[in-house]
């Protein structure tokens, strides 16, 4: 009975969002029961798909009952579960917050653009259909553009305009790099390209690496990747922040896709492509992290600050994402499930910092109601952020680090993470002090106490969901022996295809 | 009790504090105490058998596959430091309670506290160097806190910030070093390492790691030229001062270089090093200390002075003197701590610690006097007290290793003398004054008790040295050497005449000679020009902050057609680049012969695209040329024999078109010129690159021969899908899922666009709209009599093309898709010849909902086939006859397609409402019924806004 299981979690929220519209679209409480019982079940289903997969099998699922490579197959296998757990976790926890802060009343339909948001999401992990993959990045794409836009306000339309002109751009090279991929291989089946990948004639292989070239940098895209990053620093800044806590995935689907298509297509062992998915990311990804932690340092706005750190952040994944071995991509897969909670951990903390400031600048104010509480949230935060100990962040660190060491000019890159992490503990220990320390400077000069009458806002479900990302992150430093595992598993699963390969062709 | 319980006491205990301060500051206090108490008394029962030699071991599995794990040992270098840390901080405790004031956090405080201690404890039992890494980097964070625990003064939060940043440097470069030790030795854990040190030196990493953890190691402990960071950190409590910066957690770097000091020591480079750089440190520190007003700022100086003196006894390599180092060490921490604390006393009496505002202290605060006094004596070496007894190691050990080492410790040691009895005589002897801030007197018992334990100590170990520390000083020195082998070395006050006594008494009576001729030495210091750090480096954080704010808004300037340009050139370079890697041969395929046909629209197609370009900035114009390039593409489908997508792109047309006409009626009607002919050239060129490349792209790819899986479609269409028309069964079966998926954007995009529109006409957008004037002459008759007659007219008859494209779709061309596009452009037309609040009120069903049971009915379709044990989206048909019609055919398929057609309506219906109900806000006139007069017909524009 698994069966139907695999597809369950696009299914779910497919039919919950239009369910939203169709019978709660008055009324609020009935919206937010739907879409929190909906993500609770989600969280359950992956739970349990988790569970089935970390045995090591390789379920398909044959869409309309059509074979592959000739329907579209979903394929659960270790990663794609684990990306599942990831994204279901994170959803709840923003979805609590964002209920918890009525930030769902401050437009239409947000309940169903985030369940439809899911269902992008959810399909993108599990397809193992290259066209599929583009359909649900489109669904994810149309619902992030109406959540970022959520609220409305004329900053946050400029951006939204922005990023849904650049995720098109884009798509449109998506489409380009499916009908180069399909006009050599005739085939969308990644499983099936992979197979017949090898067997090309040679007079092909410029066109399949074009085509393999084309949609790495549509992933790279997706993942911010420099120089093709631009879409993210405004969205994240101008997104309302708990969105942007939710866009935490957004940047990891890119990555997925990268580690898929790349270990599965054109893995390490393709010789169409050989090491250059690899020699291309590495260098560009040191970048993107040096870029990302500078723009931490830069300041001026605690979203910025976050905003930078989450694209930092990508960059150090990337770089063991491009080292292309199972010890590396087991230290990407730690620390991507780590940076996507701590990111969402700070941006939820920019939301309660800035719903109490009126303003997220970096400017001082006076202290603002439950500082301290707020404080040592995001001191939290920042530290698995930085990747200070003792939080999952350092050892995320740790395990890029120590994964990459066989890799040319590893001097370097070393040098560059540690130079990064200590240019982001000093960006991050700025804007931290200016917000939490430097607010108690003036208390003498606010004596009528004007800040002091902002209320107190209420903060159990808001605290709740930030502390149970907290929890999670904690949960994956304690338990780091048998995540590691569990990602090791995976990676020996990617880097071993054939099960995967003949999972879906049916050998 | 097991050493991972130790280490996490203090963690596990920090809660308690913030809890217990509920119960009253002596319960919090106490509380607190225990915790360290119960840790120190667990410690202790391992002493006998450490000092007996034995190494204990504690081993929990954490995460293998880095070697990461939570491994514990304890040996005579872990019991020291540990019981330093332990001992010491059940003092601090105590102290501290009678230090802060009542408006301080003291439960934070205390937390703060026991999570420093606790790192500490764990650095020094970690058997696992990435362990001992954590700790490390911990210590730095709960420091961080502690320094600027005072958050409301600017010193407080600026040390803090300085000690992080320097610390975390030499943090991150520790890391680095660790990585490549344990690269070298292939293990992380500590006690393997320690057995590798011929594999260590050998190797060619050695030097890199040396660098790297002597980097981590010099930044903790603050030496030169990383010392400036600790002075500042004296903006913190002086608990914290006398706990941190004195006892603890400045020695971790200490505790680094002699836990690994059997693998590192010994050779030129560390020398040079190590010993140099504490060398330096020693003397610079003792100099500025005596020139230092502040009682914490002296302190702070001897204490880095007092580090340096330690640092290069580690340098100097020797198995003796590394045993001096760890002697040194336990006296500096009695002392030290014991100065810290009467500094406080006298800053939370007398409210200040300027010595230029104090002296004659003497008799008002006699208690305070005595242990500052006996502590000062020893910093300085006086006998009979401990100080003196490392302290004439030291010089002996120095005296060894040159004459110019000799030279420079003995400087040190006098300027050491000077600033020790400068905290004697400029703070209690002279003249009582009557301008103190307050009236001084000494504290209570609770507040000197702690100091007094330590001035104890002093004294008792500079009179029964081997008797109180020998045992621990023999373990420990073992340890540190690494061998039980131990060198001749004799704890003793009189060694006889010999070389170190003779600089002891010179640099006792030269100290006193310099502090005589105080004032003339400062009047020099002071005019001397020095680099302040602190300045040099807020500068340099203040640049690298204000450059990473440069860098970053040059990157990301906002500009769309910047990032546009930098994406289409990365993917045409990628592209090209991963081309050129591989071999190309061209297709075999015949290509067509031209015809007349495909010439033509290959003509019109150009045409339209320059023209687009030119009247680019004319917005409708341009659409309407948009719009003939559709319309050519549509031809081309047709051409093609692809009737299905020629009727999909034929519709799709028209109703975008029609959309976007009238969204473009709200906005201006031109484009600015934005852009500099030079970008002009430069966007020009990328896009012609990009075209190319997609031009020659697409050629390559026509014109081969491809192994495809359609002919799998081709063959299963009609006795797997049931039908003939095997465009439609790919949409609705063959990849009815991404059919699904694709409806669902469609639903969103309308759904987005009503969340938006809702939103702007919500906010300030909407008074901009209400006094919106059209900048277009209107026409008189908005709705002309003619138009509306023929929609209505056709309105039957499209709906039924509508229903008959929908039901033939499965066989013939048409479908869902198609229909659901056909339908909608026959109701936009009833809406645009009527006018939307006709139209409207004879329109029953909310758009929303339509989307949305669409949706419902495609999923459900879906979910249907789960009945049947069969796969999402799996289709069932079957044939049926009903007299007298003939023989027909129901496929699950066309639930499916309703699905489709129910929520292309709804989307394009949705997204016309929203524009109209722009067209609503503004204050231009609607009308009511069908084919109304605008009474203001034929008046220019200009005349309307006189209204």
């Amino acid at each position: 009975m698994l069966s139907h299981w695999i597809v369950a979690p696009i299914i779910l929220p497919s039919l919950m969002a239009p369910l939203i519209v169709l019978a709660a679209r008055y009324d609020m409480t009935l919206q937010r029961i739907l879409s929190l019982g909906a993500t609770v079940a989600l969280v359950g289903i992956s739970i349990l798909l988790t569970v089935a997969a970390a045995g090591g099998t390789v379920e398909v699922y044959e869409l309309g009952s059509w074979p592959a490579p000739f329907g579209i197959v979903m394929v659960l296998d270790r990663l794609s579960a684990l990306m599942l757990l990831m994204t279901s976790l994170l959803a709840l926890a923003v979805l609590v917050y964002v209920v918890g802060t009525d930030w769902d009343r401050r437009g239409a339909h947000f309940h169903a653009l985030y369940q439809f948001q899911l269902m992008g999401l959810t399909g993108a992990m599990l397809t193992g259909d290259l066209f599929n993959l583009f359909v649900f990045f489109e669904i994810l794409l149309i619902a992030s553009y109406g959540l970022m836009v959520h609220g409305g306000g004329k900053l946050r339309m400029q951006a939204g305009v922005q990023y849904v002109i650049y995720n098109l751009a884009g798509s449109t090279l998506f489409v380009f790099a499916l009908a180069t991929l399909y006009g050599v291989t005739g085939t969308l089946n990644m499983a099936d390209m992979a197979i017949r990948a090898q067997s090309l004639p040679e007079a092909d292989m410029a066109l399949l690496r074009t085509g393999a070239a084309m949609l790495l940098v549509v992933f790279a895209v997706k993942g911010a990747l420099l120089p093709l990053h631009f879409w993210l620093p405004n969205t994240y800044v101008h997104a309302p922040a708990p969105v942007a806590a939710l866009f935490a995935i957004m940047t990891k689907v890119g990555a997925y896709a990268i580690i898929r298509v790349y270990t599965l297509v054109f893995g390490p062992d393709a010789a169409v492509t050989g090491s250059m998915p690899g020699d291309w990311i590495m260098p560009v990804a040191v970048i993107t992290m040096v870029v990302g932690m500078i723009g931490v340092l830069a300041g001026g706005n605690l979203a910025r600050v976050v905003a930078f750190a989450a694209i930092g952040s990508m960059g150090t994944m990337f770089i063991a994402v491009a080292a292309f071995t199972p010890e590396s991509t087991l230290a990407a897969l730690y620390y991507m499930v780590h940076s996507t909670f701590a990111a969402a951990v700070l941006f939820l903390i920019v939301d309660m910092v800035q719903s109490r400031r009126g303003t997220c600048g970096l400017q001082v104010l006076p202290p603002i109601a439950q500082t301290g509480l707020i404080a040592s949230l995001f001191f939290a935060g920042a530290i698995a952020m930085a990747g200070m100990p003792p939080l999952s962040g350092f050892l995320g660190k740790l395990l890029v680090l120590d994964s990459v060491r066989e890799q040319g000019g590893v001097a370097w890159i070393w040098g560059a993470i540690l130079i990064a992490s200590l240019i982001a503990i000093v960006g991050l220990a700025r804007a931290g002090s200016q917000i939490f320390w430097k607010a108690h400077a003036d208390e003498t000069t606010d004596p009528d106490g004007t800040m002091a009458a902002i209320p107190a806002q209420p903060v159990a479900l808001p605290v709740a969901a930030v502390l149970g990302l907290l929890a999670l992150i904690v949960a994956m430093t304690v338990a780091a022996g048998p995540v590691t595992d569990y990602m090791q598993a995976t990676a020996g699963q990617l880097y071993d295809s054939s099960a995967y390969i003949g999972a879906v062709m049916g050998h | 009790m097991s050493l991972a319980l130790i280490a996490a006491l203090p963690f596990l205990g920090a809660l308690l504090p913030g809890i217990m301060i509920r119960a009253g500051r002596n319960t919090c206090a106490l509380a607190t105490g225990s915790v360290t108490a119960l840790a120190l008394i667990g410690l202790l029962l391992h002493a006998p058998a450490v000092l007996q030699g034995e190494v204990i071991q504690t081993q929990i599995t954490w995460m293998p596959l880095l070697g990461l794990n939570a491994n514990f040992f304890l040996d005579g270098l872990g019991l020291l430091f540990a019981g330093l840390i332990l001992g010491i901080g059940l003092l601090i405790i105590t102290y501290a309670r009678f230090y802060l004031a009542k408006s301080d956090p003291m439960g934070q405080f205390y937390t703060y506290l026991l999570l420093f201690q606790g790192a500490m404890v764990g650095i020094v039992l970690s058997d696992n160097i990435l362990l001992l890494l954590i700790f490390w980097e911990l210590t730095s964070l709960s420091s961080f806190l502690l320094i600027g625990y005072w958050r409301h003064l600017p010193e407080g939060r600026q040390g803090a910030r300085m000690a992080l940043a320097v610390t975390g440097m030499g943090g991150l470069a520790l890391i680095g070093g660790m990585l490549i030790l344990g690269h070298i030795v292939g293990s992380y854990e500590l006690t393997v390492i320690l057995e590798n040190r011929e594999l260590i030196q050998q190797s060619d990493l050695y030097a890199p790691a040396l660098l790297l953890i002597l980097l981590g190691a010099f930044t903790k402990s603050a030496q030169f030229p990383f010392h400036f960071w600790l002075p500042h950190a004296m903006a913190a409590p002086t608990p914290v001062s006398a706990y941190l910066h004195s006892a603890t957690m400045v020695k971790a770097g200490l505790f680094l270089m002699a836990r690994l000091w059997p693998v590192l020591s010994g050779t030129d480079l560390w020398f040079w090093l190590v010993a140099g750089a504490g060398l330096i440190t020693m003397v610079m520190g003792a100099v500025i200390a005596l020139f230092k007003d502040d009682l914490k700022g002296l302190l702070a100086f001897s204490t880095v002075s007092h580090l340096g003196l330690i640092t290069m006894l580690l340098g100097i390599g020797t198995d003796v003197a590394a045993v001096v180092a760890v002697f040194h060490i336990i006296n500096h921490a009695t002392f030290k701590a014991a100065l810290f604390m009467t500094a406080g006393i006298i800053d939370h009496e007398a409210h200040t610690r300027d010595i230029k505002r104090l002296g004659g202290l003497r008799t008002l605060m006699p208690v305070t006097f005595v242990l500052a006094t006996v502590a000062s004596l020893s910093m300085a070496g006086i006998p009979p007290l401990n100080g003196f007894l490392s302290k004439e190691m030291m010089l002996e050990q120095a005296a060894d290793v040159g004459f110019f080492f000799g030279l420079m410790v003995t400087i040190g040691a006098m300027f050491s003398v000077a600033y020790s009895l400068r905290y004697i005589v400029h703070v209690f002897l002279g003249p009582k004054r009557d301008d103190y801030p307050a009236k001084p007197h000494d504290p209570g018992f609770g507040m000197w008790v702690s100091p007094a334990l330590l001035v104890v100590l002093v004294v008792l170990i500079g009179l029964f040295p081997n008797t109180i520390v020998g045992p621990l000083v023999a373990t420990t020195g073992g340890a540190v050497i690494g061998s039980t082998d131990l060198p001749y070395y004799s704890l003793a006050l009189w060694h006889g005449f010999n070389i170190a006594l003779l600089m002891s008494v010179a640099a006792v009576a030269l100290g006193y000679l310099v502090l005589r001729f105080h004032p003339l030495f400062e009047e020099l210091w002071n005019d001397a020009r020095r680099p302040e750090a602190k300045e040099i480096f807020d500068a340099l954080i203040d640049l690298c902050a204000r450059g990473a704010d440069r860098v970053t808004n040059l990157l990301h300037d906002g500009a769309m057609t910047r990032y546009l340009a930098i994406f289409t050139a990365s993917a045409v370079l990628f592209g090209f680049a991963a081309f050129m890697g591989g071999t190309h041969g061209s297709g075999t395929r015949e290509t067509l012969p031209m015809s007349v046909v495909p010439i033509i629209g290959w003509l019109l197609i150009i045409t339209a695209t320059i023209v687009t370009l030119m009247v680019h900035r004319n917005r409708l114009l341009s659409l309407v040329m948009v719009a003939v390039i559709g319309l050519i593409i549509s031809i081309g489908f047709a051409y093609l024999s692809a009737p299905d997508l020629a009727l999909t792109q034929l519709s799709v047309e028209v109703v975008t078109v029609i959309l976007l006409l009238l969204a473009l009626h709200y906005l201006p009607k031109e484009t600015p010129v934005e852009s500099t002919p030079g970008r002009r050239i430069r966007d020009g060129a990328i896009a012609g690159f990009a075209g190319l490349g997609v031009t020659g792209l697409l050629y390559a790819i026509m014109t081969r021969d491809h192994d495809t899986i359609s002919w799998f479609h081709l063959e299963q269409s009609y006795p797997g899908g049931g039908g003939t028309n095997v465009v439609n069964v790919i949409l609705v079966d063959f990849r009815g899922f991404d059919t699904f998926g694709e409806i669902i954007v469609l639903g969103v995009a309308a759904l987005g666009i009503y969340a938006i529109i809702d939103a702007a006409l919500r906010g300030p957008a909407s008074r901009r709209l209400a006094n919106f004037k059209p900048d277009f002459r209107r026409a008189g008759d908005r709705h002309p009599m003619m138009m509306v007659v023929a929609t209505r007219v056709i309105l039957p008859v499209a709906l039924t093309v509508g229903v008959f494209i929908f039901l033939r779709g499965h066989n013939e061309p048409g479908g869902g898709f198609i229909a659901g596009l056909v339908v909608s452009i026959a109701l936009l037309m009833q809406y645009m010849a009527s006018g939307f609040t006709w139209a409207q009120k004879r329109q029953r069903f909310d758009y929303h909902a339509i989307i949305a049971a669409g949706i419902i009915i495609a999923a459900l379709t879906g979910v249907g086939s789960w009945f049947y044990d069969a796969p999402f989206l799996s289709s069932a048909f079957d044939y049926y006859t009903i007299p007298p019609l003939s023989e027909f055919e129901l496929a699950s398929a066309i639930a499916f397609d309703v699905g489709v057609f129910l929520t292309v309506v709804g989307s394009v219906m949705l997204a016309l409402a929203e524009l109209s109900r722009i067209g609503r806000h503004t204050s231009v006139s609607v009308n009511k019924d069908a084919m109304d007069i605008d009474p203001r017909a034929d008046t220019p524009a200009a005349k309307v806004e006189g209204h």
